[in-house]
C-alpha cells in the first residue's frame, strides 16, 4: 500500500458506500449533541417516524444557554430555559445519554468528550457546531456539522461527505516562553488567512507540535475551523495514549492493548503527500493578539494595529476599515497601549485545566487594574472547576478580582446572559471576533489564556513574556 | 426539501468578505427549536438601526437606510452576490434558513467556507462559485442597471445576465441531482442500510471499544 496521510487513514477505515462522483457514504463513530442544533433534527426525526441508528454513538450535553452563575434556580431566560428542556425531552424521548446542567460532568461538548473518553483516536466525530475541530487533536477525524447533518447522523450513523483536499502545518523549532498553542494557531490564520483551509483537512505536525500537551492540541484544533478547514488533526502518540487512558468511555483492560496497538498506527505515513504545505518557525511565533473583526486580523503584541492605506487589494482595504471603525481603533496605534474592559477566560479553545493553570500562574499575588469592568473565568466543565478548586486556583482568581464561574460556553457567543455592551473592549480566550459575537456592538480581541490574565492585571494588552 | 432548477431571480449585491454565519443570524436568535420564522432577522445587526431580540415586532423596527437589502430597488431579490468566504464561522444551519425564510434561493461568491456550503444543498439553496472577476463583473452590472435579474439554470450549470453573458459553475453531480430533484438524502442513506450493518459488524471485530 501506497504512503497514507493520517487523514486518508482515517477516511478510507469509514468509508461504507461510495457513489459515482465520489460522494461517500461515511460512517459515524461518535455524535455529540447540545441544546441549540439538535431540536429541529428531533423533531425531523419525529416527522419521518425514524429512530436513533446507534444510541451509544450518541452524548449529549446543554452548554450554549447555560447561566454561569448560580443554578439553583434554572434558566431566567424563557426562551434559553425552553432550548434546554427541549432537548432534555428529546434525549429523554429517544434514550439519548444526557449530562445534564446539574451534572458534575456538564460542560462544553467540546470539552467533555475528550475528558470523558468518549472522542477516541481513529474515531469520526461530529457535532452540530464548527469547534468540533478540537476532537481532531487525538488522531481523530472531526468536524462540524449543520443541523440536516445531525437528523442523518442520527438516522443513518453516516454522512454524505466528499473527501477533503490535505495540508500539512509544520511548526518546527520550539515555542518561547509565554507562547501557547493558541498563539500557533492565531500565527498560522494570521499566514494563511480565514479561508486559507476551506476545503483542506490541517494536520498540525512538527516539533512544536509534538511537545504540546493535549490541551494545547485541542486548542490548536479547536481554531482550524477559523483557518477554513472543518477538520484539524493531530498524529497520535504517547501523549495521545496517556491522556486517553482510564477515562470513562475509554477501552477497558480486555480491549486496551488492541487498541492501542491500533491507535499507535495513526499517523501520516514516511513519504505520504500532502496537497499543500505550510510551514511556521515556532521559535519566532510571539504572543499575538487579534485587532479587527475576523481572526486573521492579528499581529503579535509587540506590533501595531495596520494601515488601511497601505493595504493595495480593495476588498480587502474596505474590510480593514470597517473593522476600525467598529473595532473603534486608529491606524498605527500599538496594540500595547490598547486598554480594556472586560476578560473573559474560558470557551472550548481556552477553558481546560492547563489553561486555567496557566491564567492563574500570571495572576497569582496580583489583582486586576482599576479600569476592568469584570474579568471572569468560565472552566470548561464541572469537573474542570472540581479539579482548578482541589488545585486553588479559584482561590488565587478571586484573590486578584477575577469572578470564578459555572462551566459553559457562555461569553464565546454570548447566548446566556453573560455578553459585551455596545462599545466594550474584551481581552478573550475564545475563538471569534466577528461583530457582535460577544454582545452587540462588543469589541473581541483574541488571546491566549496567559495574555488575558496579563490584560486583566496591567488594565491593557501587555507582553506576558517581559510581565 | 423544494426543487431548484431554473431561476430567474433579481439580485441584491452584499459587497463585503467574509460575511460570517453570526452576521447572517445573530446568535440570539438561534434560541428558537423551529427551523423556520428567520426570515425576518436576516442580518439583523446590519439590517435594523435598533438590537434585536427574539419576539419583537421587526415590521415596527427602524431600518438602516444604508444596508443594502433596505434599498426599494434590491425588494424581492432572491440571488444574492457577495466577495470571498462567505459564510464563514459557525455551523448553525440558521444561517440558510434565514436566507431561506426571507427569499433568497441562490448565493453568488468566489468562495463559500465548507461547512454553510454543505447546509445549503440541504435546504433548497445554490451556492454558486464564480471567479473573483467574473462576480466582480456582476456587482458592476447589478450597480449599472437597476433591477438586474440573473437567470440560473442548474441543469446546464449556468448563470446568464441579462446582457446575455454566460458563466458556467461547477457542482458536485451528486448534490446536484438531489436539488434539481428535491431529494430528501435520509431516505437515498437508508436505502444503503444493509451496507451500513455490514461496516458495523466488520468494525465490531476490528475496534470493538468504539461500540461500547
Amino acid at each position: 500500500m501506497s504512503a497514507q496521510t493520517l487523514y486518508e487513514k482515517l477516511w478510507q477505515s469509514h468509508v461504507v458506500h461510495t457513489e459515482p462522483d465520489d460522494t461517500t457514504l461515511l460512517y459515524i463513530d461518535r455524535h455529540l449533541l447540545h441544546e441549540v442544533t439538535s431540536p429541529q433534527a428531533f423533531e425531523g426525526l419525529r416527522l419521518a417516524d425514524r429512530k436513533p441508528w446507534r444510541l451509544s454513538a450518541n452524548l449529549a450535553v446543554a452548554d450554549h444557554n447555560v447561566p454561569t452563575t448560580d443554578r439553583k434556580d434554572g434558566i431566567a431566560d424563557p426562551v434559553s430555559r425552553l432550548q434546554v428542556d427541549t432537548l432534555d425531552q428529546n434525549c429523554a424521548e429517544f434514550g439519548i445519554a444526557e449530562f445534564k446542567m446539574s451534572d458534575v460532568r456538564q460542560g462544553i461538548v467540546h470539552v467533555i468528550g475528550p475528558e470523558q473518553g468518549a472522542t477516541l483516536p481513529g474515531m469520526t466525530v461530529v457535532c452540530g457546531d464548527s469547534h468540533t475541530s478540537t476532537h481532531g487533536a487525538f488522531g481523530a477525524l472531526a468536524h462540524g456539522i449543520g443541523t440536516s447533518e445531525v437528523e442523518h447522523v442520527l438516522a443513518t450513523q453516516c454522512l454524505l461527505q466528499k473527501k477533503s483536499r490535505t495540508m500539512q502545518v509544520l511548526v518546527d523549532g520550539s515555542l518561547g516562553k509565554g507562547v501557547t498553542a493558541k498563539d500557533i494557531a492565531l500565527a498560522v490564520i494570521g499566514k494563511i488567512g480565514t479561508a486559507g483551509g476551506t476545503g483542506y483537512a490541517i494536520e498540525f505536525a512538527g516539533e512544536a507540535i509534538r511537545a504540546l500537551s493535549m490541551e494545547g492540541r485541542m486548542t490548536l484544533c479547536n481554531m482550524a475551523i477559523e483557518a477554513g478547514a472543518r477538520a484539524g488533526m493531530v498524529a497520535v502518540d504517547e501523549t495521545t495514549i496517556d491522556y486517553v487512558k482510564g477515562r470513562p468511555f475509554s477501552p477497558k483492560a480486555g480491549q486496551w492493548d488492541q487498541a492501542v496497538a491500533y491507535w499507535r498506527t495513526l499517523h501520516s505515513d514516511e513519504g505520504s503527500k500532502f496537497d499543500c504545505v505550510v510551514e511556521l518557525d515556532g521559535s519566532a511565533i510571539k504572543p499575538q493578539v487579534t485587532w479587527g473583526t475576523s481572526p486573521e486580523m492579528v499581529v503579535a503584541i509587540d506590533g501595531c494595529v495596520p494601515d488601511p492605506a497601505r493595504e493595495t487589494d480593495p476588498v480587502k482595504r474596505g474590510g480593514m476599515e470597517r473593522a476600525l471603525i467598529y473595532m473603534g481603533l486608529q491606524a498605527n496605534t500599538p496594540i500595547s497601549q490598547i486598554a480594556v474592559d472586560k476578560v473573559f477566560i474560558g470557551s472550548c479553545t481556552n477553558s481546560r485545566i492547563e489553561d486555567l493553570r496557566a491564567a492563574a500562574s500570571v495572576a497569582k499575588g496580583r489583582h486586576i487594574a482599576s479600569n476592568i469592568k469584570l474579568a471572569m473565568v468560565v472552566p470548561g466543565s464541572g469537573l474542570v472547576k472540581h479539579q482548578a478548586e482541589q488545585e486553588g486556583l479559584d482561590q488565587i482568581f478571586r484573590a486578584a478580582g477575577f469572578e470564578w464561574r459555572e462551566p459553559g460556553c457562555s461569553m464565546c457567543l454570548a447566548m446566556n446572559a453573560d455578553r459585551l455592551e455596545p462599545g466594550e473592549r474584551c481581552a478573550s480566550t475564545s475563538n471569534r471576533n466577528f461583530e457582535g459575537r460577544q454582545g452587540p456592538g462588543g469589541r473581541t480581541h483574541l488571546v491566549s489564556p496567559e495574555m488575558a490574565a496579563a490584560a486583566a492585571i496591567a488594565g491593557h494588552f501587555v507582553d506576558v513574556r517581559e510581565f | 426539501m423544494d426543487k431548484f432548477t431554473i431561476l430567474d431571480g433579481l439580485v441584491a449585491p452584499l459587497d463585503r468578505a467574509n460575511v460570517d454565519t453570526d452576521a447572517i443570524i445573530p446568535k440570539q436568535f438561534l434560541k428558537s427549536i423551529k427551523r423556520s420564522g428567520f426570515g425576518p432577522n436576516l442580518f439583523d445587526e446590519w439590517r435594523y438601526l435598533d438590537h434585536g431580540e427574539p419576539g419583537m415586532d421587526n415590521s415596527s423596527r427602524p431600518l438602516n437606510p444604508d444596508f443594502v437589502l433596505n434599498q426599494p430597488r434590491y425588494q424581492g431579490a432572491q440571488i444574492l452576490i457577495a466577495r470571498e468566504n462567505f459564510g464563514c464561522g459557525s455551523s448553525r444551519e440558521h444561517a440558510p434558513w434565514a436566507l431561506l425564510d426571507y427569499g433568497f434561493r441562490a448565493v453568488i461568491a468566489p468562495s463559500f467556507a465548507d461547512i454553510f456550503f454543505n447546509n445549503c444543498f440541504k435546504n433548497g439553496i445554490l451556492p454558486i462559485v464564480l471567479d473573483a472577476d467574473g462576480v466582480d463583473q456582476l456587482f458592476k452590472e447589478v450597480a449599472a442597471q437597476p433591477g438586474c435579474r440573473l437567470s440560473v439554470d442548474l441543469d446546464s450549470q449556468t448563470v446568464t445576465t441579462p446582457g446575455g453573458h454566460m458563466f458556467s459553475f461547477d457542482v458536485d453531480s451528486f448534490r446536484k441531482y438531489c436539488l434539481l430533484n428535491g431529494l430528501d438524502d435520509i431516505g437515498l442513506s437508508l436505502q444503503h442500510a444493509d451496507k451500513i450493518r455490514a461496516y458495523e459488524e466488520r468494525r465490531r471485530q476490528s475496534e470493538p471499544w468504539v461500540f461500547n
